[in-house]
């Protein structure tokens, strides 16, 4: 049977941002209905048994985050909803935010109402412009529609939605930074713990959820756990820690495919399927060579390296859920962006361009996150004006393990991600980059300067 | 004499009653006063700084961090345009983009042409690698941009 969308059911229709349209379509007789019948803590509850893991890139059981609030406080306690959407690559929270944007509000009301917050701001980066104007105007119909404000439809709740928008910065989107960013001060992410459930925006206990996890909860409330448990991939049996990887996932293809998309479709599709089936196939009739699993920070796999284990099959075939990724040596799912690197295609070319972002979106407060990110650029550059020595691919594996929070030397995981594709993308083609430097031969894009702009 | 205008002062004000620190109100008064007055300059600072009740050296902090408000001395173009260099454009041509603009717009990224009509930028990833290569027209997305589609903009933008 064919998979039918849920998340993107709505996107192809006319006037699909629109209330009067979403109301026709079902939408927020969930919401009315929780509100009538059911407590916040059962709301709590059914996330939770959900199964369903935070869509952003950590992959954190949602509802298990929610319970980490203090209870009883006397309040406020915030949410906030992190659409700062810039892992390179990653456009999954855009087209949901363009196109179907009260799926998302009301999976914020839900949430709101189960974690007793009677505000959520709404982080939204500079660069949605289009988006940021669609969910002004939806919020704008919910008051009109007095399902925002004060004691919405006669009850007890209350709720304000803020949209608030950033000013093109890349940690925007960890969550202490995005609440640093949002009381009005550089977005320098803060020493945890406290968690935000704790101590997060004013000093208040605060969640962080991503877009895409709102529109999940909508549709969980609406179908229920069965449907969400009926997608996606159970836990791992060997693996006692594993949550499992439940429900319908927005993947987006990019780079060197005929037809870049987002696509939905159940968690665990594969690499190869993805890109093969739904993505168009390679373009130009060339091969895959390398793909970005889940946005920059994952790291790179091999498509023509032998998957262990699985005779014929190559690190193109793992399976797109939480744990397929880490298969091969990358750092996860991430945001589930895939971007494709045809074979004609310089690996040194698209490291340094990996370089180049996390030099750029380092924020500068961790020594070795801000020098580390720097001088793997500039270890790149002269790699790409074909002056690259010998021990450059040791000295730049040697820093990329050493910064980030898993080794243990910065605040915020930015660094374990700009470490990961230098890691990976050396172990894997180190041949090629060998082979590059012995050459000597510059990059076509050796001269093009791009220093000081903004 | 004050360099922001009433219209403005009321502006910034109407954000105060969302949050409860005033300081929140930092990013949405530097933007509406970057976009009215396409700069923020030292004296709106120190007003944006009494609005706020904050020392103007916090907003000024705050400002510098982003790198994308222009200060004292530098302006924006009438129009911002920011060609995208994140991974999935550059597969796509993004860099030849940007050497056509540059070369087009007389201009290197970060600068204004000579008619003050655009801004020229380069964006990290702007999140619209369904339309690689792309550009931001200010806030907006444009998709599959060629060098033919990006000589038309520029037109557009200096009309």
């Amino acid at each position: 049977m064919a998979f039918e969308p849920t998340l993107l059911a709505r996107v192809e229709k006319p006037n699909s941002p629109r209330l009067e349209g979403y109301r026709a379509d079902g939408g927020y007789a969930a919401f009315e209905r929780v509100l009538k019948d059911k407590q916040p803590l059962d709301v709590v509850t059914q996330v939770k048994d959900s199964g369903l893991r935070g869509r952003g890139g950590a992959g954190f059981p949602t509802g298990l985050k929610w319970t980490f609030l203090p209870k009883d406080h006397p309040g406020p306690i915030y949410l906030c909803i992190n659409a700062d959407e810039s892992e390179p690559c990653t456009y999954n929270n855009r087209i949901l935010m363009e196109k179907d944007p009260h799926q998302v509000l009301e999976g914020i009301m839900l949430s709101c109402y189960a974690i007793k917050s009677p505000v959520a701001y709404f982080y939204i980066r500079y660069e949605y412009g289009t988006a940021f104007r669609t969910l002004q105007a939806a919020i704008d119909e919910l008051y009109d529609a007095k399902l925002l404000g004060k004691n919405i439809n006669g009850t007890n709740f209350s709720l304000d939605i803020y949209l608030h928008r950033g000013a093109g910065a890349y940690i925007c989107g960890e969550e202490t930074g995005l609440i640093e960013s949002l009381e009005g001060k550089r977005a320098w992410p803060r020493i945890k713990p406290p968690f935000p459930a704790i101590e997060g925006a004013f000093r208040k206990p605060t969640i962080v959820n991503n877009v895409e996890t709102m529109a999940c909860v909508t549709q969980i409330l609406r179908r229920g756990n069965d449907w969400f448990k009926s997608l996606g991939v159970p836990p791992d049996p060997k693996n006692p820690r594993d949550a499992g990887s439940y429900g319908p996932k927005l993947y987006t293809i990019a780079g060197h495919v005929n037809e870049p998309k987002c696509v939905e479709l159940p968690m665990g599709v594969t690499c190869r399927d993805l890109v093969e089936k739904h993505g168009g196939g390679v373009w130009k009739g060339r091969k895959a060579k390398t793909v970005n699993p889940g946005g920059l920070s994952m790291g790179f796999l091999d498509c023509n390296a032998p998957l262990k284990g699985e005779d014929g099959k190559t690190e193109y075939d793992i399976p797109l859920d939480f744990n397929g990724p880490g298969r091969v040596g990358c750092l996860g799912l991430g945001t589930a962006a895939v971007t494709v690197v045809d074979d004609q295609t310089s690996m040194v070319d698209v490291l340094h361009n990996v370089c180049q972002f996390f030099s750029h979106e380092s924020c500068g407060q961790c020594t070795p996150c801000r020098e580390g990110t720097g001088w793997m650029l500039k270890i790149l550059e002269r790699m790409r004006r074909g002056k690259g020595r010998k021990d450059d691919l040791d000295v730049l594996v040697d820093v990329a393990d050493r910064i980030g929070i898993i080794p243990g030397t910065t605040i915020c995981g930015l660094s374990d991600g700009a470490g990961w594709p230098v890691k990976t993308a050396i172990r894997k083609f180190r041949a090629e980059f060998e082979a590059a430097i012995e050459a000597k031969t510059a990059s076509k894009y050796a001269k093009l300067q791009m220093v000081g702009a903004h | 004499m004050a360099v922001l205008g009433p219209e403005i002062r009321e502006k910034i004000r109407a954000y105060l009653p969302r949050y409860p620190r005033k300081q929140a109100v930092t990013l949405p008064a530097l933007h509406l006063v970057h976009d009215e007055y396409r700069t923020v300059s030292n004296e709106a600072i120190v007003e944006i700084a009494e609005i706020l009740e904050l020392h103007p050296s916090e907003v000024h902090d705050t400002m510098t961090f982003y790198e994308f408000f222009k200060h004292d001395g530098d302006q924006l173009g009438k129009a911002r345009l920011w060609v995208c260099r994140g991974l999935a454009c550059m597969l796509r041509g993004a860099y030849e983009l940007i050497d056509h603009c540059e070369a087009k717009l007389g201009v290197k990224c970060g600068e204004r042409t000579a008619d003050g009509k655009i801004t020229l930028e380069f964006a990290e990833c702007i999140g619209a690698c369904d339309g690689a290569p792309a550009c931001l027209k200010n806030d907006e997305h444009v998709m599959n941009v060629t060098a033919e589609k990006a000589d038309q903009l520029f037109s557009e933008l200096r009309r």
